[in-house]
């Protein structure tokens, strides 16, 4: 049961409770640095070190940190661990780190991280609060890959740098620029709230066949 | 002292914080569903951000000299306490204000265009004035698109819209085609 619940958790920030698509959290480093896929997987590293180090510690900590200044322990816990990825950034990929530039210091504004803090870590043990961040970051990554590898399909014709058309192609530019950003986004959330629809309509038909075959 | 007017102009305009830097999202798409509180917000925000390019100012010039690997944790300890500072001045000065502002007021403290204020003007060794100039045009920057989106969404309310696209993707999509009018402000810049 111990080993099913923690599996669940990890799964349920992937698909069911996608912190980006579902939740639509965590918006703006979302949008800023998806231009590129390789940006985008860089900055989902970062935020799945942090998420799940500070979760780690928050909720190894949950006893002893006092209710009322609890936001604040959790945003100073959050700044150490952010802190640290952006010097290990700057160290081992200096060139993705001048790229994403002022966005890797703005993780800790990233009201997904301190809202898992605040909802989960806090409650519970660090087992599962570890496991809870693990899925809540792959989702994000996931998310923030579909998103920068559509942009950077569209608007540059390539993925990961890597040239995907012949020279005829004519990048789109407007998906690498800030407004692209926005239209996909709505685009894949419009997805998202078609499969919900699908989704309602096939449960009210299954039960309504239920109904009259009582 | 000349590029002031050119300061204020990139970060209202050209650079505006929502529509180009994609910070401050969150209360862009959560609370522009009515266009007297968006307005109130981009106030306090604009208020907020004043306060901290000063803080951010008096911070760089005689801490973090000695020490820049605490800039991060030394910006947001001070957003917090300069957020929670005039919440408790709201509240004394005009309960009426504070009741209107609801729960807004301690969620600027999560607002990433206040520490990306802070940050980017520290990246760019902004100056006092200069600080100060750039805030400011960030805050109107924020206000004005956070009406903006109200005002469209508040006549998109009245009009028949499919089921399928209401909610957040109706608001990206809008966020969207504001975002390419502004890119036409970027031409200010190339003719100097």
């Amino acid at each position: 049961m111990k080993k099913n619940q923690s599996q669940e958790e990890f799964i349920k920030g992937i698909w069911r409770d996608n912190p980006v698509f579902v939740q639509v959290l965590g918006m703006c480093p979302m949008l800023a640095v998806t231009n590129s896929a390789i940006n985008a997987v860089a900055m989902g590293l970062a935020t799945f070190f942090v998420l799940v180090g500070s979760s780690f510690l928050v909720s190894t900590f949950r006893h002893l940190i006092p209710k009322q200044v609890r936001i604040s322990c959790f945003i100073i816990i959050i700044a150490t661990f952010v802190t640290i990825a952006d010097y290990t950034l700057l160290a081992l990929v200096p060139k993705v780190h001048k790229e994403l530039g002022a966005f890797i210091p703005l993780i800790v504004a990233n009201c997904l991280i301190l809202g898992r803090q605040e909802a989960f870590a806090s409650r519970y043990p660090t087992k599962l609060a570890v496991m809870d961040a693990m899925g809540m970051a792959c989702g994000f990554l996931l998310a923030l890959l579909s998103l920068g590898a559509v942009r950077e399909v569209l608007g540059d014709g390539a993925l990961f740098g890597v040239k995907l058309f012949s020279e005829n192609f004519e990048p789109w530019v407007i998906m690498i620029l800030p407004p692209g950003g926005f239209l996909t986004l709505g685009v894949i959330l419009l997805f998202f709230n078609w499969f919900k629809f699908r989704k309602d309509e096939f449960l009210e038909e299954v039960a309504e066949a239920q109904r009259s075959s009582h | 002292m000349d590029n002031l007017p050119w300061i204020f102009i990139s970060a209202l305009l050209v650079n505006n914080f929502v529509l180009t830097y994609f910070l401050g999202l969150c209360p862009f798409l959560g609370v522009s569903n009515s266009l007297e509180t968006s307005f109130r917000l981009g106030l306090a925000t604009t208020f907020v951000m004043l306060v901290t390019a000063i803080c951010a100012w008096v911070l760089n010039t005689y801490v973090l000299i000695h020490a820049p690997y605490l800039r991060l944790i030394c910006f947001i300890v001070v957003i917090a306490s300069t957020v929670q500072f005039i919440e408790m001045l709201i509240k004394k000065l005009s309960p009426a204000l504070f009741r209107a502002m609801g729960i807004f007021l301690p969620l600027i403290t999560t607002n990433c265009a206040i520490l990306g204020l802070a940050i980017f003007a520290t990246n760019r060794g902004y100056g006092f004035w200069e600080g100060l100039v750039y805030a400011l045009g960030a805050g109107i920057g924020f206000t004005l698109a956070l009406v903006l989106l109200a005002g469209l969404r508040e006549e998109a309310e009245l009009s028949s819209i499919p089921k399928l696209i209401q909610g957040t993707a109706m608001n990206l999509i809008i966020a969207g085609i504001l975002s390419m009018a502004f890119m036409g402000f970027a031409g200010l810049f190339s003719s100097t």
